[in-house]
């Protein structure tokens, strides 16, 4: 049973009768305690995906799905209010550049004490010292050294690493059984990246929190991942569980990405790059997705969008011509 | 922090001999001179003239008596009124309470309703409420204060009665001045119906000199939460799962007001300013109306000593904006 279910999750921006899909029919299973790669380009929905299951999704931009199941609780029947509830508690995000994401005018502490108040326990609820103390506990559960003093630091006072520890530190405030990370180690250093890393980890396993990756970056959910998604232009092109796809990927687009990673490639003199763009948001094909970039594109592919076809233990893949047969 | 209002105090100087100096030559411009005024149109015999002239010093070359009058403002002496005699810095002292207690009341009017009206407008941009918003604060904007006073006057006053048309306080009521400002002389002594009726005088010429500062304060919220609105850490705040009232309040509006405090200070010296129309229209017994009756007798050390002293209010609350910027932003303070 998994913890969470998401089915045929579309978000649409431009008028109703000319809608623009920014998400495009997704999918997508999180067991507990299980960390999802969502992998994809730039534009290519995959932060979209984790807003609208946050319930973040503004104007004009409109969700709508045939499910969308957390802890077997249907989130689309919730109002406004009680899905507010969810988010920062049972659900939490964070955000690629954590720096910006941290409110200017008020100090760590804070910041940390409004989420305490809202998803703490009771006691902590209630009691102002209860909060200082769960405050200080969480900061030092994210490895920030000096505590206490750091409460009351602003956000200006603290470098990009530290800023995404103390996001971290608000989002476990509530306990949650799911963590949003969307490019959570982009904007950072590449050694303070394996630190967030490893920490992120750490706190999975600690609190049996599943994770859903948000990323660019290959490499990252190889090390950190139990399953990718890998998101094009809206779509899911492939699924599988991480050694699996990295060993032998079964979309062309899943090939490409891998053939773009120098530790993936030792010993060969170029990487190859995917010629051309992701198609805009108003100028997608008819056909497959990837088919004016795709190498392996035959006359089908223009004129007819695949489906994506199951093969059992997690594998799936949308390609009219998948490079390992299912 | 000390060095910062350090730095700010001594830009004081260079602004001291420009106001100064300004406010000589332009007063010295105008056509006729005090004499002239005092003689009125039957004419002085010219030996009188001559002597008036010598005894108020203005007979003397004007960069000495520019050189004379600045010796002593330093001294601290802004001289003598030529109408009434009595001491510039006294009078202004007597009238200063009554345009600060319209003034603050214009302001605390501009931001009561001009802070919500831009929030509201930037939360709902593109609907009905936010062009409302923006149609009515360009409106007030491009209002010639004067024009939009008598409108008021003609509608509230004269078609319905509610309010009073000018004055401070209707003439049955005698209080007794201790602080200078009416609301709380008239609660001091105990008299409700004053203190209703100093209420009900207040009421037009907030709103007439308020409305220019309303304006820009809301059009200058508006896009300040438009741009606070898609900052990162808003999402974030949502992301916790605050509420929608605290993360608009609490985070975007907390920091859409930095900018907004600094326009609030520059309001100031535009508030002063409008002032002296209001307070003419409204015969507002404050300084404003002083100044404007100063020129019209050419009372040089009225004239000269109120812009003085209306200047370095401004600086002063400038300087204090400056200083309360640091307090509200605190990548200022730490910086």
């Amino acid at each position: 049973m998994a913890l969470v279910e998401i089915r045929g999750l579309h978000v649409d921006f431009g008028s109703p009768a000319r809608p623009l899909p920014a998400v495009d029919g997704v999918d997508l299973d999180i067991g507990a305690g299980e960390i999802v790669g969502l992998v994809g380009e730039s534009g290519s929905g995959k932060s979209m995906t984790g807003l609208a299951l946050m319930g973040l999704v503004d104007a004009p931009g409109r969700v709508r799905a045939e499910r969308v199941a957390f802890d077997d609780q249907d989130l689309l029947a919730l109002s406004m209010r009680e899905r507010a509830k969810l988010a920062g508690g049972r659900i939490a995000m964070i955000f690629q550049d954590p720096q910006a994401s941290l409110d200017p005018c008020y100090t760590v502490g804070f910041q940390l004490d409004e989420a305490i108040r809202l998803h703490g326990s009771a006691a902590e609820r209630a009691n102002p010292t209860a909060r200082r103390e769960r405050a200080v506990s969480l900061l030092r559960e994210v490895d920030i050294p000096d505590p206490p003093q750091r409460l009351h630091a602003y956000p200006h006072q603290l470098s990009g690493g530290m800023a995404q520890r103390v996001m971290i530190a608000i989002a476990v405030a509530g306990r949650p059984r799911l963590l949003i990370a969307d490019e959570p180690t982009t904007a950072l250093d590449v050694t303070v990246q394996a630190q967030v890393l490893a920490l992120l980890a750490r706190l999975r396993r600690e609190h049996d929190m599943a994770m859903l990756l948000i990323t660019h970056d290959l490499p990252v959910v190889a090390e950190t991942a139990d399953r990718v998604v890998v998101m094009y232009a809206g779509q899911v092109m492939e699924t599988g569980d991480v050694p699996a796809i990295f060993e032998a990927p079964g979309h062309p687009y899943t090939q490409a990405l891998l053939d773009s990673i120098p530790e993936h490639n030792e010993g060969r003199a170029r990487l190859r790059t995917i010629a051309g763009v992701v198609p805009g948001i108003d100028d997608r094909p008819t056909g497959c997705l990837l088919a004016p970039r795709c190498e392996r594109a035959e006359p089908i592919c223009s004129s007819e969008r695949p489906l994506l076809r199951g093969g059992g233990a997690h594998r799936a893949v949308r390609c009219h011509f998948p490079l390992l047969k299912p | 922090m000390w060095r910062f209002v350090l730095r700010r105090a001594a830009l004081v100087v260079p602004t001291f001999i420009g106001v100064t100096l300004l406010a000589f030559a332009l007063i010295h411009l105008i056509p006729g001179d005090p004499v002239e005024n005092i003689s009125g149109e039957r004419g002085m015999e010219p030996a009188r003239r001559t002597r008036l002239l010598h005894e108020f010093g203005l007979d003397r070359p004007l960069p000495v008596q520019y050189g004379s009058y600045v010796a002593h403002v330093l001294r601290g002496d802004l001289g003598h009124s030529l109408t009434t005699h009595v001491g510039v810095a006294q009078e202004f002292g007597t009238l200063f309470p009554a345009t600060v207690e319209l003034a603050f009341f214009a302001m605390l009017f501009a931001l009561v309703v001009g802070v919500p009206a831009g929030v509201i407008a930037a939360v709902r941009r593109n609907t009905a409420a936010d062009y409302a918003v923006m149609g009515v604060s360009l409106a007030g904007y491009s209002m010639p204060i004067f024009w939009w006073a008598l409108l008021l006057i003609l509608f509230f006053s004269v078609q319905l009665g509610w309010t009073p048309v000018s004055g401070r306080i209707a003439v049955e009521y005698d209080v007794p001045a201790v602080t200078g400002f009416m609301l709380i002389d008239t609660l001091m002594a105990g008299d409700l119906a004053a203190f209703r009726s100093a209420l009900s005088h207040l009421i037009l010429p907030t709103i007439a000199l308020g409305t220019i500062p309303l304006a820009v304060i809301a059009r200058m919220t508006r896009s300040a939460m438009l741009e606070v609105l898609r900052e990162d850490y808003v999402r974030a705040a949502r992301a916790k799962g605050l509420s929608r009232m605290r993360v608009i309040v609490v985070h975007a509006l907390r920091n859409a007001l930095i900018p907004v405090v600094t326009v609030v200070g520059l309001q100031v010296g535009l508030l002063l300013s409008g002032a002296i129309l209001t307070e003419t229209i409204f015969s507002w017994p404050g300084v404003g109306n002083w100044l404007i009756h100063g020129v019209q007798a050419r009372d040089y050390p009225v004239v000269q000593g109120g812009i003085l002293l209306i200047a370095g209010i401004v600086i002063a609350v400038n300087l204090i904006v400056d200083v309360l910027y640091g307090v509200i932003n605190p990548r200022i303070r730490h910086g």
